[in-house]
């Protein structure tokens, strides 16, 4: 029997099990919107704007493990899209998006609603097709799923012409397909396992140094186990929070551009490195030859070749699965019964609880002023929710804060976009973590800034009932934006300011939610308690915060990571931080 | 440092694209590129140019690799290679001019493919480098066209690139 081609379409997403698809209608996929309305194996959400439904996706795939499915109409449908399709590439998610593309005898011809799909997004993503003929059309969704999930995960779009959905073929889903130049790697190489353990046996001062990888190669369990079978230090980056309980001891807090005092030090003076599944972005290294310049030794582990070595130079590159090669080296550091020089190992801890007990995450919080500070919410919702939500965030400060404040306990609770840093992200990462943990809290902590730039989703939100915490952390200013311009630009706050606000009590409520203003820190507690036990509604909480706070530490563009800008409190012991440099000076050991 | 990147991809529309999308969006340069089926019709063969220090050529090739239409990457200037590029030079060959383009093509193993009373048309091949050599060695005033394919390389002895 044949089918139409939205019905293959619609069957093949069926039998990759796809649960949920966030999509948008048009002309061009007016075909599959009719084929899912006859099935009810999965469900559509309707959102407000295609950068969202991608979005949304993406944060489903995050928190749910799962391949994300968007469905796109082509040209503006397709254009609003890509910024979605290349958050999720930066930040490597597994995705599948579909999307119209006018048929194919007018492809070329600038027909009404067309872009070249393909054009526009090969640069952002892992593959894409275009699908000329009905026939071809069920092997491309299985090997878009293929590609999507497997080795390094990313995006994969599928461009696929109305006509096509339209012609007729029998449907045979394959059960596996081959690609024969795509073959990804997952079993580290043997012999630099061994070599990256006697590396790290022989370190004075270790460091091990974890990232998104090993979030996306659900390889928390082995990570946990791998550190404290070390008993070394361990630091995250902004993506890798949560794959190691930040409560433990052993973790010394997120590093990079807003890390702990301790990370960044220990980081940077650290004799061995084990990366796993991190990349040493410019974010988290800052300059490659300021961290190198304190030598060290480089062990990186990570399933894209081409991510290792790419910034620094590698003293034992491993390629493979962040997950296998942790259980490799757990094993071989058994077998071999490795173990870190105690008494170097505490003289490096003594160290770091040195620079720990500067304590850098302090800020002040002055009851009589009544200014609520943003971290404070952060901290205060933490505690009400058990440090057990799942937190969205949108970009800029209030996303630091969340960073810094929040204490992540599991893979996959703390969902942002790291690579790309889209505003507008916090409230579809919301809707798609929602939809994947319908009884988990899920709080949005975004700014004035970034909520506006898809609040329309909250329209979505009271469609399907989706009781999100918005957290707004609201500084009347773009925050991030306003904090480079004081610290590079002499205060010449060009467009930083946010003038107009909306009100944004009187907007939940027109979109049929709750709407909380606070204005007071002695409110703080009570409104979050009262957002929180309201668990069927969407709560928007509009947090009036301190207008000039900034993110603290900071290491500013072309500093190493030993040169943090430090908050105030700090900076009155300038004098020891300096000292502190001189007395453990590693750049003369050899 | 010059190298002859050859590559085997999949022979499928957009492909080529995708690999002169890499060089461009990652800042590379690419310095001459020819490419074709190969005796595998499922395949086409790319050789693409570039200059690069060995980091970047390293990246290069990893994120080559990384292509999902991309079978193989070789970098040939790692080894024994033989290169060739076809050029094909229209110069004006008249009066003093006439017998002096026969004598260059000769010394260059080329050969005269068009004749008008004006003109020759000389076609020779060889590496990149003996092509310049040429083309410095004739009067630039009486060069009028030049056309060229790019080199193409490939490994000596056993060194073969398939799948
Ligand atoms: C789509 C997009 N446009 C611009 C930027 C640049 N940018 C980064 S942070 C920021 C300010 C964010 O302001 P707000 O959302 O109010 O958060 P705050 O920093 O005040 O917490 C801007 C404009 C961006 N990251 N994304």
């Amino acid at each position: 029997m044949q089918i139409s081609g939205a019905q293959i379409l619609v069957q093949s997403l069926q039998a990759e099990g796809v649960e949920y698809v966030f999509g948008y209608p048009g002309g061009a996929v007016l075909e599959i919107y009719d084929a899912m309305f006859q099935q009810d194996k999965f469900k559509h959400i309707l959102v407000r704007h295609e950068q969202a439904a991608v979005h949304a996706a993406d944060a489903y795939s995050r928190s749910s493990q799962k391949v994300g499915v968007a469905l796109v109409t082509s040209g503006p449908g397709a254009t609003n899209a890509v910024t979605g399709i290349a958050t999720a590439h930066l930040d490597s998610v597994p995705l599948v998006v579909i999307s119209g593309q006018v048929g194919t005898p007018a492809i070329g011809s600038d027909a009404f609603q067309e872009v070249d799909m393909l054009g526009i997004t090969r640069p952002c993503v892992k593959h894409n097709f275009l699908v000329t003929d009905v026939r071809d059309l069920a092997t491309t969704v299985k090997k878009a799923f293929v590609i999507a999930q497997s080795g390094r995960p990313g995006p994969v779009v599928i461009d696929v012409p109305k006509d096509v959905t339209q012609a007729l073929a029998k449907f045979h889903y394959p059960e596996e397909v081959f690609i024969r130049s795509y073959q990804p790697v997952s079993k580290g190489h043997t012999g630099q396992i061994k070599k990256a353990m006697q590396v790290l046996a022989g370190a004075k001062r270790p460091m091990i140094y974890f990232g998104g990888g090993v979030v996306l190669g659900n390889a928390s369990q082995e990570l946990i186990e791998f550190v404290q079978l070390l008993g070394a230090p361990c630091t995250g980056t902004l993506m890798g929070l949560g794959a190691y309980p930040s409560t433990h001891s052993q973790f010394v807090g997120m590093l990079g551009m807003h890390g702990t005092y301790e990370a960044n030090l220990a980081t940077q003076n650290c004799d061995v490195i084990i990366a796993i599944g991190a990349r040493f972005d410019d974010r988290v290294i800052s300059v490659p030859s300021k961290f190198t310049d304190a030598p060290k030794k480089i062990i990186h582990i990570d399933v894209d070749p081409s991510s290792i070595a790419k910034r620094v130079p590698v003293d034992v590159p491993i390629v493979g699965d962040v997950k296998q090669v942790l259980r490799e080296m757990i094993q071989l550091w058994k077998e071999k019964s490795y173990v870190l020089n105690p008494s170097h190992l505490e003289k490096w801890w003594q160290t770091i609880e040195a620079w720990r007990a500067k304590d850098c995450m302090y800020f002040e919080h002055d009851e009589a002023s009544q200014i609520i500070k943003p971290q404070f919410v952060v901290q205060t919702l933490a505690r009400l929710t058990d440090n057990d939500a799942i937190i969205t965030s949108d970009v800029g400060q209030h996303q630091m804060y969340a960073a810094q404040y929040y204490p992540f306990m599991r893979p996959r609770q703390w969902l942002n976009s790291g690579g790309l840093g889209t505003m507008g992200v916090g409230l579809p990462y919301a809707m798609g973590a929602k939809v994947a943990h319908p009884d988990a809290t899920v709080a949005c902590i975004t700014g004035e800034g970034s909520i506006q730039m898809n609040i329309q989703e909250l329209s979505t939100c009271q469609q399907y009932k989706l009781p999100i915490k918005v957290i707004n952390l609201n500084n009347g200013y773009l925050g991030m934006v306003r904090q480079w311009q004081e610290f590079y630009y002499s205060d010449r706050y060009s467009e930083s300011y946010m003038d107009s606000l909306p009100d944004f009590v009187k907007l939940a409520e027109a979109y049929g939610h709750v709407g909380m203003r606070i204005e007071k820190s002695s409110d703080v507690e009570g409104a979050l308690k009262e957002a929180l036990a309201m668990k069927d509604r969407l709560v928007f909480m509009d947090f009036i915060t301190d207008k000039k706070q900034n993110v603290f530490p900071m290491v500013g563009n072309g500093k190493g990571l030993d040169e943090m800008v430090l908050p105030p409190h700090m900076v009155q012991d300038a004098e020891r931080y300096e000292a502190d440099f001189r007395e453990y000076d590693t750049r003369s050991v050899p | 440092m010059r190298h002859i990147l050859s590559i085997l991809i999949e022979n499928e529309p957009g492909a080529l694209s995708r690999v002169v999308g890499l060089f461009s969006a990652r800042g590379y340069n690419i310095d001459a590129l020819s490419v074709a089926p190969t005796e595998d019709a499922s395949l086409s063969r790319l050789s693409v140019v570039t200059t690069g220090s060995p980091s970047q050529m390293e990246q290069m090739t990893k994120q080559l690799n990384k292509l999902i239409e991309v079978v193989k990457v070789t970098d040939l200037t790692e080894s024994r290679y033989v290169e060739r590029e076809l050029m094909l030079v229209k110069v004006r060959a008249v009066g003093k001019d006439r017998d002096e383009m026969l004598r260059m093509a000769e010394i260059y193993r080329g050969s005269i493919v068009d004749v008008t009373d004006k003109t020759y048309t000389i076609e020779v091949t060889g590496t990149t480098d003996k092509l310049n050599t040429f083309l410095e060695s004739i009067q630039s005033s009486l060069i009028l066209e030049t056309v060229r394919t790019g080199a193409s390389g490939i490994g000596r002895g056993e060194r073969i690139l398939r799948i």
